[in-house]
């Protein structure tokens, strides 16, 4: 090519780089130029950067709803046998702009003993990782299909089982008119205390 | 460079720091150095010049997009059912989403500015002469690409807007001959647009479009390099590196561009603030149109306005049918783009370059003069001064229009009748700018409605936007009335100023307020009650209630003030609408004066008084939810006019097998809205 030495910054003044560098002034306006350019770019490009990543941390702000007892069944639907049995838990339920009516968020297993009106209610979510624990009639006890965590018919853990604690037990009610009101709540899964998710 | 080579540059490598350690440590095993050098020290033949920044800037607004657009990408969701939704949600409910979307619905307008000011230096510079006419080709395919982009990013919002124009882009694809309607119908994934035009769309915009814009980006600015910066002649000052004297000036220019951005998104928000209103989020940002309605006409209609021109070109092509058209949207821009391409050719004849020069400018030019004429067309009523108008607008009305009735009107004076002829065509100009404009405000009206309903607790139902929107009672029931009730009845408010004309035009009672004390009140008034807003102009007007009105209501020993005001408490009571202070008091009084077989019982029937439906109507409930859509369904029943019905239709009924003009749900949207009943945001 025509130009011997295009991209080498001492081939402008003919100079060897030392001689260029020594001249003082010219330097000084260098640097202020290199500083002033990478400001004015980096101030150009930070609206973009920062109006996304805030976009992005929104759902940082999002909540979930504080918790609230939900009606899940009927007392006289839980047979006083001591056998759990599941129950869908029905909500309404916003996801971000869609909002549902009266729609199944989840399930429960709710017991009660010969004779008794206490209900107990365990959450169908596993404390190991959130699977969905199932109800093995034949073993009678509680067994998640992703990780075989067992656990007793009152909920209680079964070792060796991969989960941290016993199933979440939910706080439960027996209204009045013989409704069984479930207070519907998520606990942080993977630990061994039960914490509540908030 | 060799590696000892750059031992011996980096000098004594004990006094350096761990950084600088560490870059020696990078650079042995990359070779980083090499290329920041190669990317920096580019030589700039003359000195760095703001005439070089138009490159630098595109690059910079690209790479925008791209961020901006990633961002965007997190929380978009392209079906027919969420488009709108999830841009809502960015824009009224994120944080930050409304400059998020802001800067990148403007920085894609500015891309299409810079990208003509690139394109102009370039062919005023002769920098597309050889050799570098590869690059120019590689520019003008990125041109394309851009423009693409924009295209496909007008519709992703699923507003009225671009929903629109998309469809006439769309159908404009369809008419080149052969492959056009195979094109058309895989563009928008199928014979009916919805969740496939969507998701190919953001496809084509998000993922096809911009990376080949990538990859042909990446080989223009390799030959770029190859060939080094085409300087303007004549050089006067020496050379200069590209870092850091061209990067400041180009630096300074994003920045600028950014800049102006930024001011165009806070603008609105500004002149709201200055004027003391409270800053919505609909002032920042880009604008959110209503959700994409196929059943309702939108005049509105536009493209974007770097389109404007060719949308205004297509006119001039009006009447000559689909031939017009191709030729128009297809043959025309296809030849300006080959004139463009075939450029660098004839750059290097004599003159050529002249050529170049003045064909470009005269393309700008023409752009320019299309898209002002657009625009003239459409907002000509905003400065055409209507008065000035008003004897040609008076002769239009006598005449129809029709030439020789104008002739004839002026008493045979044939120049005052060519001039008004020149008027009446003004006129029609202005008639089209204003339905326009008022178009434009129904636009606006609808979207701020559609926000006001997603803000709704309940939240956007999970069928979408546009069910809400459908059910609203405010957003449908003016359409719905004045397509089938607006020929006879008014519906205007008494105080209005143009109340009175449009009142005298209708042939049947203003219906604005019905149900309320003060509508009431105006049907018990001797003087109003044959008017043009209650029975004036329909066969009620010598009816019964007429003369009762006049003669019995005036008689004070028989109707003192207070039983009429007890009546008008009963009615408004009756119909759910709040009753006055000052005469709520009297509601029981005024129900057993409407139930009495001597007052109003005489002929009503109310809360079973005894009186036999048929003579009058019932006003059990009257001016209710299930009265007025009682009456809509079927006015000829014997609870309302029975036989004596004048003229109105039986809305909710047919013959056996056929569709009744309105649906149940249509007539309940015009009870609701006629009663005011609709969603209204709580007063934060
Ligand atoms: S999630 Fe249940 S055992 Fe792992």
């Amino acid at each position: 090519m025509a130009r011997p030495h295009g991209n080498d910054p001492a081939a402008l003044t003919g100079h060897g780089a030392a001689n260029h560098r020594a001249a003082g002034g010219e330097s000084r306006r260098d640097l202020l130029a290199k500083v002033l350019a990478v400001a004015c770019g980096g101030l150009a490009t930070l609206p973009p950067v920062a109006a996304g990543l805030w976009a992005f941390l929104d759902p940082l702000r999002r909540t979930r709803g504080a918790a609230s007892f939900l009606s899940v069944a009927d007392l006289a639907a839980i047979p006083d046998d001591g056998m759990p049995r599941q129950f869908p838990v029905i909500a309404d339920r916003v996801d971000a702009w869609t909002g549902f009516a009266a729609e199944p968020v989840g399930a429960v297993y709710l017991s009660r003993e010969k004779g008794s009106r206490e209900v107990r209610a365990l959450s169908a979510t596993c404390p190991h990782a959130g699977c969905f624990i199932d109800l093995e009639k034949a073993t009678q006890c509680f067994r998640c299909p992703c990780h075989n965590s067992s656990f007793t018919l009152e909920g209680g853990i079964v070792n060796p089982s991969p989960s941290p604690r016993a199933m979440d037990e939910l706080e439960c009610r027996v209204g009045a008119n013989g409704q069984v009101e479930v207070k519907w709540q998520k606990f942080r899964a993977g630990v061994a205390e039960k914490v509540v998710q908030g | 460079m060799s590696r000892p080579a750059a031992r011996a540059v980096s000098g004594q490598p004990s006094r350096k720091g761990v950084l600088g350690r560490f870059a020696d440590f990078l650079d042995d095993r990359t070779g980083y150095r090499a290329v920041v050098h190669e990317a920096l020290y580019e030589r700039v033949p003359g000195g760095a010049r703001w005439r070089y920044v138009w490159g630098s800037t595109l690059v910079f607004a690209f790479m925008t997009q791209v961020i901006t657009g990633l961002f965007l990408w997190a929380n978009y969701s392209p079906s027919a059912q969420t488009a709108w939704e999830s841009v809502y949600f960015i824009q009224y409910e994120m944080a930050g989403g409304w400059l998020l979307r802001g800067i990148h619905h403007f920085m894609a307008q500015a891309m299409v500015v810079l990208l003509a000011l690139h394109l102009l230096q370039v062919v005023i510079d002769g920098a597309y002469k050889a050799p570098r006419e590869v690059n120019f080709w590689l520019g003008l395919v990125l041109m394309m690409l851009v423009l693409g982009m924009a295209l496909t990013g007008y519709l992703l919002p699923w507003d009225q807007k671009g929903y629109w124009a998309t469809i006439v882009a769309t159908n404009l694809a369809g008419i080149v001959p052969f492959v056009g309607p195979s094109l058309q119908q895989l563009v928008i994934g199928g014979p009916e647009y919805g969740h496939h035009t969507l998701t190919r769309f953001f496809a084509l915009h998000a993922g096809f479009l911009p990376a080949t814009l990538v990859l042909f980006l990446v080989v223009h600015l390799a030959v770029f390099r190859k060939h080094g910066l085409h300087a303007k002649q004549p050089i006067t000052k020496p050379d200069a590196m590209f870092w850091p004297d061209q990067v400041l000036k180009d630096a300074v220019a994003m920045l600028a561009v950014m800049a102006v951005i930024l001011g165009v998104i806070l603008m609105p928000a500004l002149r709201a603030m200055l004027a003391g209103e409270v800053v919505h989020a609909a002032h920042l940002g880009a604008e959110l149109g209503a959700p994409a309605d196929p059943s309702l006409p939108y005049a509105a209609a536009r493209p974007e306005w770097y389109f404007l021109f060719l949308f205004q070109f297509l006119k001039v092509f009006e009447g000559w049918g689909a031939t017009g058209e191709f030729f128009g949207a297809i043959v025309v821009p296809g030849l300006i783009m080959t004139a463009l391409a075939l450029m660098p050719i004839v750059g290097s004849w004599r003159l050529g370059h002249r050529f170049n020069v003045a064909f470009t400018l005269a393309i700008l030019a023409g752009i320019g003069l299309l898209t002002a004429l657009a625009l003239n067309e459409d907002y000509s009523a905003l400065w055409v001064n209507r008065a000035s108008l008003a004897e040609a607008e008076k002769l239009h009305d006598q005449t129809g229009g029709d030439a020789a009735k104008l002739v004839a009107a002026l008493g045979g004076d044939r120049t005052k009748a060519a001039a008004i002829e020149r008027q009446w065509k003004t006129l029609e100009k202005v008639r089209r700018s204003q339905a326009y404009l008022d178009a434009v405000k129904l636009a606006e009206a609808d979207a701020a409605r559609a926000v006001e309903l997603a803000g709704r607790p309940e939240r956007i139902p999970p069928a979408g936007m546009l069910e809400l929107v459908r059910r609203d009672p405010l957003s449908q029931g003016p359409r719905l009335f004045a397509q089938h009730c607006g020929s006879c009845h008014a519906h205007v408010d008494p105080l209005a100023p143009d109340a009175e004309a449009v009142i005298a035009k209708s042939s049947a009672a203003n219906l604005h307020g019905f149900g309320s004390a003060a509508w009431m009140r105006g049907l018990l008034d001797a003087d109003q009650v044959a008017g043009p807003a209650y029975f004036g102009n329909t066969a009620h007007k010598e009816g019964d209630m007429v003369s009762f009105v006049r003669d019995d209501l005036t008689d004070e020993a028989t109707w003192p003030k207070t039983d009429i005001d007890a009546v008008v408490a009963a009615m408004a009571a009756e119909a759910g609408r709040p009753v006055p202070q000052e005469i709520a008091g009297l509601v029981e009084k005024g129900r057993e004066l409407v139930a009495a077989s001597d007052r109003c019982g005489g002929c009503h029937a109310f809360r079973g008084n005894g009186t036999d439906l048929g003579a009058a109507p019932d006003l059990t409930g009257w001016g209710g939810r299930d009265w007025l859509v009682g009456i809509i369904v079927d006015p000829t029943h014997e609870r309302f006019y029975g036989d004596r019905n004048d003229r109105m239709p039986r809305f909710g009924k047919a013959a056996e097998g056929a569709l009744p003009p309105l649906s149940r749900k249509q007539i309940e949207l015009i009870a609701d809205w006629l009663r005011g009943e609709w969603y209204r945001p709580a007063k934060h």
